[in-house]
C-alpha cells in the first residue's frame, strides 16, 4: 500500500505538482491525502492520518518546495502526527521498517541550486531536515524525487516527470510483492 | 371623541401606577375599567360597542403571535394542542361542574357554565406568558398550545347550549353543517394567506406608501376575523391562523411592526372594558356568594391545572405558573353566559354572577403571578450560604441557552469549574441532572452575582441572549467587580458596540462566525480550493472587524458611521482585488507549483 501525503495549498492553481499527482493517482494499492482539502484550518486529525500510516507500506509527501522545505501544513503534520511513543521514543515503533520518498517541485532551476546560483547550495544540502525527520521514525529514506525549473518546463518535459514518478512507485510495488 | 379621551386617560393614569407598585400592566388596565366604568364613575355606558372594539385588541395579538410562530414549530406543538387541551378542558370542566351543581343548579346548567369557566382567558394568559418572556420555554408553550385548543373548542360548546336547553328551534343549523363551513372557512383562509396575500403585499409594497401598508395590513386582518367569524369560529383563531401562514413571508417584521401599536392600544381597551363589566352593585349585595363563587373556582380550577401539567409532564416548579397562568376564566365566559340565558338555561341572576367570578378571575391573576414570583424569590434568597460558597469557581457563566452551553461544554472538557447562572427553571433542573452548577435567577442581580463567587471569579461569561439584560448586567459587573473580565456574546453590531464602549474585551458577534463558515462552504462549492477559501474569509474576518471597530468612535452618529462603513466596504473590495491580482500572479497561469 502506497500512502501519498499531498500538501499543495491551492491544488486548482498548481501545475507541476498537479502533473506528478495526477500520474500516480490511479494505481492501484495507492491512497492520496490531501492536507489542505483535508485540514485548511490546520486542525490535523492525528487518529486518522496515523491509521493511514499504519495501513501504508511506502509513504511519500509530494509538494513544491517552499523557503527550502516542506510547506507549513505538512510541518504541522510532522507534529502533530509524528508522536513521542507512535513515531519514535520508547514504544514509537509504528513507522519502523516503513520505506518514504520525497517527491518535490521547485520553482527555480537546476543552476540556481549551486554554490555559484542563487540558492548558494546543491538541493541535497536542503535534504537532510526531512531526511533525518523520516529516520528518526524509523523509516528507510529513498532518494528524493525533485523536478527542477518547474516554473519553466515544457508540457513534454513535465509528461516525462511524471512518467519516471510513476514508474518509481509501479517499481516499488512489484518489488513488494516479488518478497 | 369624548369616551375616547376618558379612556386614553384613565389608561394613562392607571397603568404607570400599577406597574410601579408592581402590579403589572393588565391590573392596571382593569382597575382603569372600574374607575370608569357605569359602576365605578359612571363615565362610559355603551359597554357593547366597547367590547367589539375591544375584541379586536384580542384579535390583534393572536395575529402578532402567529406572525412569530413557525409552522414547522406549531405542528410540533400538536401534542401540547390536543392531548393538554382535551385533558385540561376535561378534568377541570368536570370538576367545575361538580362544584356549580353543588350549589344547585341544574345539571345541564352546570355542566354548560363548567366548560365555559374552564376555558382561560387568552388575552390575559398570553400577555402574561410574553411579559414574562416565557412564551418559548417548556412551560409556555404548554399552556399556549392549551389556550389555541380552547380557542377551538369554545365553538362547539356555544353550539351545545341550545341542545341542553332543549330550545333547538327547528330552522337551527345542525352542527355537522356548521363544522362543515368551520372548515371551508378555514380552507377559504390558508388559500388567501397562502397564495393571495403575498402578491397583494408585495403590490402594496412597491407604492412606498407606508400608511397604506398599514391599513392592508389591517383589512388583511379584519377580514380573515370577519370571515371565520361569519362560519362561527373564533375571530382569534382566525387571525392567529393568517399569522401563521405569514409568518415565514418576507414582510413579517414589516407587518409585525405596523400591527404592534394597534394591538397594543386595543388589548389595553380589552381589558378595559372588563374592568367596565365588573358589577359592583351585585358585588355590594351579595358578596358571601360572590366570595365563595371566586374562591372555590380558583381553588379548583388551580388544583386541576397542577394535576394536569403534572401529568403532561412538566417540572413542578413550571406547573404552579403553568396553574396560575391559565387560572382565570375567558372572555368566551361572557358568550356562553349570555346565550344560555338566552336559552332560559341560566337564570339572569346566576348569570351576573358567573359573569362578575370571571371578571374577578382576571383581575386574580397578576396577583397570583405576584405571589408566585414573591415565592421564588425567597426560595433563591433562602438558598444555604455553605452551598453557595461551595459553588463559588473560577468562571461565571451568565445565561446558559444554546450559546452559554457550548462555552460552558468546553470549559467543563477541560476541568474548568464553572458556575452558571440562569432563569429558565426547565433548562436548571435538566442541566443540574448532568452534574452542573446551575442556579436559578437574574444574573443582573448584583446579591446573586456575589453569591455566585464574582469578586473571586477569574473571568465572567456573559451569554445572556437578551440585549438589555446583557448591557445590564455588564454595567453592574463594570461598577461592583470593576477588576473582572467580561467576555461577551453579542447580539448584533450595535449589542457590539455597546458592550465595546462599556470596555467589554472580548465581544464575538454570535452569527458572524458561523456566516463566515456558511460563506467559505459556498466559495468552496463554488470551485475554490478550500485553503484559499479560508485565506479569503480570513481576510475578510480581519477587514469586517476593523472596519466596526473604526466606527465604533461615532457609535452614535448614524450618518458618519454609515459613511465610514461604505468607505471601508470600498476599500475592501479594493483590497480584495489587488489580492486576486497578487495571487493570479504568483499561483495563476505563471505560477510554478
Amino acid at each position: 500500500m502506497i500512502l501519498v501525503i499531498h500538501a499543495h495549498p491551492y491544488p486548482r492553481s498548481s501545475r507541476s505538482t498537479a502533473a506528478l499527482l495526477g500520474a500516480v493517482r490511479d494505481l492501484p494499492e495507492l491512497e492520496v491525502r490531501s492536507l489542505y482539502d483535508l485540514y485548511p484550518d490546520f486542525d490535523v486529525d492525528a487518529g486518522a492520518e496515523r491509521a493511514a500510516l499504519e495501513r501504508s507500506g511506502l509513504v511519500v509527501w509530494l509538494h513544491p518546495i517552499y523557503w527550502y522545505t516542506v510547506p507549513a501544513l505538512l510541518k504541522q503534520w510532522f507534529e502533530v502526527v509524528l508522536a513521542k511513543g507512535w513515531a519514535y521514543g520508547e514504544g514509537g515503533t509504528a513507522l519502523q521498517g516503513k520505506e518514504c520518498l520525497w517527491a518535490v517541485t521547485t520553482g527555480a532551476d537546476e543552476d540556481a541550486y549551486t554554490e555559484q546560483g542563487k540558492h548558494a547550495h546543491d538541493f541535497s544540502a536542503f535534504a537532510p531536515v526531512v531526511k533525518q525527520t523520516a529516520r528518526f521514525c524509523g523509516m528507510r529514506w529513498h532518494e528524493p524525487f525533485v523536478l527542477h525549473g518547474a516554473h519553466i518546463v515544457t508540457e513534454p518535459q513535465l509528461a516525462a516527470a511524471a512518467a519516471r514518478l510513476r514508474e518509481r512507485l509501479e517499481r516499488w510495488a512489484a518489488q513488494r510483492q516479488a518478497r | 371623541m369624548h369616551e375616547a379621551l376618558i379612556f386614553l386617560a384613565a389608561a394613562v393614569v392607571c397603568v404607570p401606577l400599577a406597574s410601579r407598585l408592581g402590579l403589572g400592566s393588565v391590573l392596571g388596565y382593569l382597575i382603569a375599567g372600574a374607575v370608569i366604568g357605569p359602576w365605578g364613575l359612571g363615565l362610559i355606558h355603551g359597554i357593547e360597542q366597547t367590547q367589539v372594539l375591544a375584541e379586536l385588541g384580542v384579535v390583534l395579538m393572536l395575529f402578532v403571535i402567529g406572525l412569530e410562530l413557525d409552522p414547522r414549530r406549531l405542528l410540533a406543538m400538536r401534542r401540547e394542542v390536543f392531548v393538554g387541551g382535551t385533558v385540561q378542558l376535561a378534568v377541570c370542566g368536570a370538576a367545575l361542574a361538580a362544584f356549580l351543581l353543588a350549589f344547585g343548579l341544574a345539571w345541564q346548567a352546570a355542566l354548560v357554565a363548567g366548560l365555559a369557566l374552564a376555558l382561560s382567558s387568552t388575552a390575559i394568559g398570553v400577555q402574561a406568558l410574553t411579559e414574562r418572556k416565557e412564551l418559548a420555554t417548556e412551560t409556555g408553550r404548554a399552556a399556549f398550545g392549551i389556550l389555541l385548543f380552547q380557542d377551538i373548542a369554545a365553538i362547539p360548546l356555544i353550539a351545545l347550549v341550545p341542545l341542553l336547553a332543549h330550545a333547538g328551534s327547528p330552522n337551527e343549523t345542525p352542527l355537522w353543517r356548521k363544522l362543515a363551513v368551520a372548515g371551508l372557512a378555514i380552507a377559504a383562509v390558508v388559500f388567501v394567506g397562502r397564495y393571495l396575500t403575498r402578491p397583494a403585499l408585495r403590490l402594496i409594497a412597491r407604492v412606498n406608501l407606508r400608511e397604506l401598508f398599514t391599513a392592508f395590513a389591517l383589512l388583511l386582518v379584519l377580514g380573515v376575523a370577519e370571515l371565520v367569524s361569519l362560519a362561527g369560529l373564533s375571530m382569534a383563531m382566525g387571525a392567529f391562523l393568517a399569522g401563521v401562514l405569514l409568518a415565514d413571508s418576507e414582510f413579517r417584521h414589516a407587518l409585525e411592526s405596523d400591527i404592534e401599536p394597534f394591538k397594543g392600544l386595543l388589548l389595553g381597551l380589552f381589558f378595559i372594558s372588563v374592568g367596565m363589566t365588573i358589577d359592583f352593585g351585585l358585588l355590594a349585595s351579595r358578596p358571601g356568594t360572590i366570595a365563595l363563587l371566586l374562591m372555590g373556582f380558583l381553588a379548583i380550577k388551580i388544583t386541576a391545572l397542577f394535576a394536569v401539567s403534572y401529568a403532561l409532564g412538566i417540572r413542578v416548579r413550571g406547573c404552579r405558573f403553568f396553574a396560575f397562568v391559565l387560572s382565570q376564566a375567558g372572555e368566551f365566559g361572557f358568550v356562553v353566559f349570555g346565550s344560555a340565558r338566552a336559552a332560559e338555561l341560566l337564570s339572569p341572576e346566576w348569570e351576573g354572577l358567573l359573569t362578575i367570578t370571571v371578571a374577578l378571575s382576571m383581575g386574580a391573576t397578576p396577583l397570583l403571578l405576584l405571589f408566585h414570583g414573591w415565592l421564588l424569590g425567597r426560595r433563591a434568597q433562602a438558598a444555604p450560604p455553605a452551598d453557595t460558597i461551595d459553588a463559588t469557581g473560577p468562571v461565571i457563566i451568565a445565561g446558559f441557552g444554546r450559546f452559554g452551553q457550548i462555552v460552558g461544554r468546553l470549559l467543563l472538557a477541560n476541568d474548568v469549574r464553572a458556575v452558571v447562572l440562569d432563569h429558565d427553571l426547565d433548562q436548571i433542573e435538566s442541566l443540574r441532572k448532568f452534574g452542573y452548577r446551575v442556579f436559578y435567577g437574574d444574573a443582573t442581580r448584583l446579591d446573586l452575582l456575589q453569591a455566585a463567587g464574582a469578586d473571586k471569579a477569574r473571568l465572567l461569561v456573559n451569554a445572556i441572549d437578551d440585549v438589555n439584560d446583557s448591557v445590564a448586567l455588564v454595567d453592574r459587573v463594570r461598577e461592583s467587580f470593576p477588576h473582572l473580565p467580561i467576555l461577551a456574546r453579542a447580539r448584533n453590531v450595535s449589542h457590539y458596540f455597546e458592550l465595546k464602549l462599556r470596555g467589554v474585551d472580548v465581544a464575538e458577534r454570535e452569527t458572524f462566525e458561523s456566516a463566515l463558515k456558511v460563506g467559505r462552504a459556498a466559495l468552496e462549492a463554488l470551485g475554490m480550493d478550500r485553503y484559499r477559501a479560508r485565506e479569503m474569509a480570513d481576510a475578510f474576518r480581519r477587514h469586517n472587524i476593523a472596519s466596526v471597530d473604526a466606527t465604533l468612535p461615532f457609535y452614535q452618529d448614524e450618518a458618519r458611521r454609515m459613511s465610514i462603513a461604505k468607505a471601508g466596504r470600498e476599500e475592501m473590495e479594493r483590497q480584495f482585488a489587488r489580492d486576486r491580482e497578487r495571487f493570479e500572479r504568483e499561483h495563476g497561469g505563471g505560477g510554478w507549483t
